[in-house]
């Protein structure tokens, strides 16, 4: 049993099979990251050894200058040994010291360049995965991945691997300068190993659930609060406060919970830690002391390995102190890994075909889909759209019309059979032209922060201003948006409550005019129109439609007005289809809609 | 709008002013409770560091004593001694974590608790002008950053000084010389840590800011992710995105470029001091003024304060994260908030829906001077049980309006009342009671269809045959019948903001919301624009229904809707220029024609009929 993807990212418990390929899938993804940056990885680790080296050489030339140079300067009057010893400690310090500032520079370029490529290699993921991942995932979690758990990996980058590597470095250095200096108390040391390694044992092993748990709490967190301050008018209008609060402080009593027991181990993790560096100071003094009295160690080897002795275990608190860093971001790595992991649903092709200019022609062939396995939602579906031509669809809720849209868009791949366009399989075409081919505008019509011409020249990012202009103006969107404080320009975040739900449709029409696709698909996109707007933005489909292939769900009949063909759908299966006139003429299911919705106009 | 982060480069320096310490004392009120067992937790970190410079003294006695004497029955008690002050020295410090790690995590879950609860009580003006994705970053990692502080940073910090100072007492004790060394190489030390200080806070907030930015673009590149794909526009925003990294990038490294400097000062000046006192102590010791023991327990102390001398940085770094976080926390707090309950409020009893309007003034607080009110003195009566519709054209204030009714905003002038009482004399919570919403824009909560229909009825939460019977009969008017095909009816758990749901669906679940948690009045922000017609027409005649004994405000696009009212407003101008029956304002007025009408549909037929 394994869990691919983010499947089970919910439990902070998981097999040992799991377990391990969680960790290798994440241990993968570190190297991939590193393995770029192998060169600089490399200089900076020569950097840091010898600079830890400078560092470690202290407490020797201290030794030395106690038990030669003193005695030199005292019985030969020979102040040159001490003088030396003093200028190689100054140089040793002064190096050292410049290294390690040095260092600190290289490693936070290679954890911002980490960073930077994980952080574009998420971003870019989930803007491949397909939609299914999206509507199932929500998308507090996905922000989550994308903020709080890249933070944790930052911290690790930051702090947990410098302080890992000098750790280490600095504890490999003191042991072989006291094997040189004196073997005897480096097995002292030796012996001290042993609790040192039951004791980070044990902290690991608690440590990593208990540091799941803390990052399955803080997605939770993050869920409920972008929920909260997302849809904050909703929870005013129906007074949520109280019930949020209750719902949110249990999250963060949780999150607060598991939080402290991971700290609490650490608690425990660090005095023991000290315990063991002093207990072993008392040890190697003992042993040293009777061998200063034996005449078997000098003086100053004794103060040597006693300050080594102690500072053996300095870094050890800090890796420690890091430790923690580690875990989260481990738990965090395991929990990105998992998305990039997710395979998307709809893959981009491996030799995609170009279509430079496309005609617009669109195949249904033999397309049977369906969202889960026996919920199916299109049968048998076959449909042939002729380039240019206008189709109305037109059909009650839940008989597939979205979902042809969605189809016709690639935001989803047939089950079987295929949707063609010119006779080339979506799925085999290159996804710039398919996208340049083919544009839908659904109802919710996101705005991003930025100027109302960002977000309309986002149909065509390098569109020059009077283009952008053109297209507002095509929709009949420009007057309203030159009554904006700062026209064109005015920033749609600062007024994003003020953009009405209807000017939002506006924009995201004048969007789609501006991308100027061969095939447009329009899925509700007037609904929240009034209807002199709704009637400037048929009057700039009459003329943007002419020569393009388009397919309108509307509620609002009105639309067949400029459409030269109507589908009317059912469970999936067209029932109807024919020229607007010759439908409403007869006394099929159309005509009768068209009746009750000529009514409705009253 | 001088809250708004991402232009406001000019706060981190004012801010600095105040000073950080002051902006870290506003801590207080959280910190408080947890306030005694931090500061037992700093004396007996502080016992612990007192400890450990013992040792140093046990050392020199060894050394002066038993081991230049050769007097080996004396290093077991000395041995033992160091023994004895090592396992205390770990007892403490296990006891500092003890103490002071639990409260650091209860202020912390108090301050984001508090956070929360501010964020919900400030009105939607505020949530217009600040992006989530701003607010998340400081409930989520700006709130972490204060309980590692407090928890860690300022009681090492403090105890660390302290540690400090009473080791250079002690060093002085050992010999004033040597003291001295090490006191004067340690000068550039303090003058680098201020201007560390100044350089660090500044770039800190910015890398915070452009953090939040950067959560920002995450949030609408997931929130915009349908738009982003069907015009494939993957690429462009990943550009976008990354051009922000880069900048957080170049922040990051002059943020470590800042700690380089003061990195190389931290550990260049005890090593220089270290070598300095080296031959000044093999002098001094050769010419007899120090012994051998109190040079090696000289350096012995000093070893012990080496690590206290490095954390110094870290410790101070930390600390200026932590207030760059208090700061941009409290912006949030300091937020007045304009939309209150009143000191007296006044209840309705029995709350029967007139609702009047009356020279109603309204206008954005960022609309610039020359601009007329958006709402421009109307004027409106609603009788109890009357269903008025409000036409106009896109943009001409109908969402607005309705928005003020519940106080999602307060009118600028005039004033809105309920049953003859200024709304702002009810508290808002009976307020909202007495009148329901459904936005155009439904949002669904992630939780189960009926926890999100009878959000507005929190005494049904429990369940029970009313519960049942209020979320039957609220679905059955909304025609929400597509409920009793979800995988798990009524208990299906409809997602964050119900993506899996068409725009229809969560409409109607929106109406049947509005409808079960029954009130006095009912404001619908046309609430039907995403139904085909057939399903229109059979919401509709539920909702007459409904509409026949509750007084309502529709917003309408359509003809269709407006029949359900029994009168009509007409909004022009920022002001109600026209109330009456449909036909009426139809025959009547040019504006209402033009707004309301399709039947100029004449073109249109002969197209058809071509």
């Amino acid at each position: 049993m394994t869990v691919t993807g983010v499947e089970g990212e919910e439990r902070s418990e998981y097999t040992r099979e799991e377990s391990r390929s969680i960790r290798d899938r994440s241990l993968r993804l570190l190297g991939s990251l590193l393995r770029p940056l192998r060169g600089r990885v490399a200089y900076a680790v020569g950097v840091i050894v010898i600079s830890t080296a400078l560092q470690v050489a202290g407490p020797t030339l201290i030794a030395l200058g106690i038990d030669q140079g003193l005695p030199a300067l005292m019985k030969q009057h020979d102040g040159m040994p001490i003088l030396l010893i003093v200028s190689a400690y100054l140089i040793a310090g002064i190096f050292g010291a410049v290294l390690i500032s040095h260092f600190t520079v290289l490693s936070a370029r290679i954890s911002q360049a980490v960073l930077i490529d994980l952080r574009k290699r998420v971003f870019r993921h989930s803007q491949r995965l397909s939609l299914e991942f999206h509507e199932s995932y929500t998308s507090g979690r996905l922000i989550a991945r994308q903020t709080s758990d890249l933070e944790s990996v930052r911290e690790l980058l930051d702090e947990g691997i410098t302080g890992l590597v000098r750790g280490i470095l600095y504890m490999g250095f003191i042991a072989v300068a006291l094997v040189l200096l004196d073997p005897w108390s480096a097995l002292v040391l030796a012996f001290a190993l042993i609790p040192l390694v039951f004791l980070t044992r044990w902290f690991q092993k608690r440590s990593q659930t208990r540091f799941r748990a803390t990052r399955v709490f803080s997605a939770r967190l993050i869920v409920q609060f972008v929920e909260t301050m997302t849809g904050i008018r909703a929870v005013k209008a129906f007074r949520k406060e109280a019930r949020n609060a209750k719902e949110f402080g249990d999250i963060v009593e949780g999150y607060r919970d598991a939080n402290a027991q991971a700290i609490r181990l650490f608690g425990i993790f660090d005095p023991g830690l000290i315990l063991i560096g002093n207990v072993t100071v008392a040890a190697v003094l003992l042993v040293g002391g009777f061998r200063v009295v034996s005449g078997g160690l000098e003086i100053g080897a004794l103060l040597a390995v006693v300050l080594y002795t102690r500072r053996f275990f300095d870094p050890m608190e800090e890796m420690a102190q890091f430790y923690n860093s580690y875990q989260s971001a481990a738990a965090a790595l395991e929990k990105i890994s998992g998305v990039l992991e997710e395979e998307p649903g709809v893959v981009d092709p491996t030799h995609p075909v170009d279509l430079w200019q496309s005609n617009g022609a669109v195949d249904f062939t033999d397309v049977r889909f369906e969202y889960q396995p026996g919920r199916v939602i299109l049968p048998d579906f076959g449909l042939h759209i002729p380039a240019g031509q206008t189709i109305a669809l037109v059909g009650s809720t839940g008989a597939g019309k979205s979902t042809l849209a969605k189809l016709m868009a690639r935001f989803y791949d047939p089950t079987a059979g295929s949707v063609t366009l010119d006779g080339i399989d979506l799925r085999s075409l290159h996804p710039k032209d398919l996208r340049r081919a083919i544009v839908m505008v659904t109802q919710e019509a996101y705005l991003f922060s930025g100027s109302v011409a960002e977000n309309i020249a986002l149909g065509k990012p390098d569109a020059s201003f009077e283009e952008i202009q053109r297209a507002a103006r095509a929709v009949g969107a420009d007057p309203f948006i030159r009554a904006l404080p700062d026209g064109y320009d005015t920033d749609v975040n600062k007024r994003g409550g003020r953009v009405s739900a209807g000017q939002r449709q506006l924009l995201s029409f004048a969007r789609a005019f501006l991308a100027d696709p061969a095939v447009l698909i329009l899925d509700e996109a007037t609904a929240s129109l009034d209807i002199p707007s709704e009637r400037l933005v048929q009057e700039g489909l009459t003329t943007l439609l002419a020569d393009r292939t388009a397919v309108i769900i509307a509620h609002r009949l009105s639309t067949v007005a400029i459409a030269d063909r109507v589908l009317v759908m059912e469970h999936g299966c067209i029932v109807e289809d024919g020229a607007p006139a010759d439908l409403i003429a007869g006394t099929g299911r159309f005509a009768k809609l068209h009746a009750a919705w000529r009514e409705s106009l009253v | 709008m001088p809250n708004t982060p991402t232009e406001t480069p000019a706060t981190a320096s004012d801010a600095h002013g105040a000073g950080t310490l002051r902006t870290l004392l506003r801590l207080m009120p959280w910190v408080r409770p947890a306030l005694s067992r931090i500061i037992l937790g700093m004396v007996v970190a502080l016992l612990a560091g007192l400890v450990s410079l013992a040792i140093p003294l046990i050392l020199q006695n060894l050394v002066d004593g038993p081991l230049s004497t050769r007097d080996g029955a004396q290093i077991w008690p000395a041995a033992i001694l160091v023994l004895v002050l090592g396992v205390l020295e770990a007892c403490l410090i296990a006891a500092r974590r003890f103490l002071v790690l639990t409260p650091g995590t209860q202020v912390e879950a108090a301050m984001r608790n508090s956070f929360y609860a501010k964020l919900q009580d400030l009105p939607v003006s505020f949530h217009d002008r600040w992006q989530s994705g701003q607010l998340l970053s400081r409930a989520m990692s700006d709130l972490n950053l204060v309980r590692r502080w407090l928890s860690f940073g300022v009681v090492l910090l403090i105890v660390n000084i302290v540690t400090i100072a009473v080791g250079f007492v002690v060093l002085f004790f050992w010999s004033w010389v040597l003291g001295l060394i090490f006191l004067v190489c340690s000068v550039p030390l303090w003058i680098y840590g201020y201007v560390f200080e100044q350089r660090y806070s500044l770039v800190a907030r910015r890398s915070q800011d452009q953090q939040g930015d950067l959560a920002t673009a995450v949030e609408e590149s997931v929130h915009g992710i349908r738009v982003l794909k069907a015009f494939g526009r993957g690429r462009y925003s990943l550009d976008k995105f990354t051009r922000q990294a880069e900048e957080l990038r170049g922040t990051e490294i002059e943020k470590a470029q800042a700690v380089a400097g003061i990195w190389l000062w931290l550990l260049l000046v005890p090593d220089v001091a270290f070598a300095l006192c080296l031959l000044a102590g093999v002098w001094l010791a050769s010419s007899g003024s120090l012994t051998v023991g109190q040079l090696f327990a000289f350096f012995a102390t000093a070893t012990v304060l080496r690590f206290p001398i490095e954390s110094i940085g870290f410790l101070l770094s930390m600390t200026f994260d932590a207030r760059t976080a208090v700061d941009r926390l409290f912006e949030v707090f300091d937020e007045p908030d304009g939309i209150q309950d009143p000191e007296s409020p006044v209840t309705i009893a029995d709350p029967r829906g007139r609702l009047i309007f009356a020279d109603v003034h309204f206008r954005y607080q960022d609309s610039p001077a020359q601009y007329p009110d958006l709402l421009d003195g109307v004027d409106l009566e609603l009788e109890p049980g009357e269903t008025m519709a409000l036409v106009g054209l896109t943009g001409s204030g109908k969402t607005t309006l309705t928005a003020l009714v519940t106080r999602l905003y307060d009118v600028t002038g005039g004033a809105i009342r309920l049953d003859g009482v200024d709304i702002r004399d009810l508290t808002r919570q009976d307020l909202r009671r007495h009148i329901a919403m459904a936005f155009e824009d439904a949002t669904l909560f992630s939780a189960s269809v009926r926890d999100n229909v009878l959000l507005g009825r929190p005494e049904l939460a429990g369940g029970g045959t009313e519960a049942d019977e209020v979320l039957r009969e609220a679905l059955e008017i909304a025609q929400a019948d597509f409920v009793a095909e979800l995988p798990d009816g009524a208990e299906t758990r409809v997602g964050e903001e119900g993506l899996s749901l068409s725009g229809g669906q969560r409409q109607r679940l929106a109406l049947a919301r509005a409808i079960a948690a029954r009130p006095a009045v009912l404001v619908l922000d046309d609430p039907l624009s995403a139904l085909d017609v057939d399903t229109e027409a059979r919401v509709e005649a539920g909702l007459r229904r409904v509409l026949a004994t509750t007084t309502a405000l529709i917003v309408a696009h359509r003809p269709s809707t407006v029949t359900l009212a029994d009168r009509v407003a007409l909004l022009e101008n920022g002001r109600v220029t026209a109330v009456g029956r449909h036909s009426e304002l139809l025959a009547s007025n040019d504006h209402y024609r033009y707004v309301i009408s399709s039947l100029d549909d004449d073109k249109n037929e002969i197209r058809v009929n071509a």
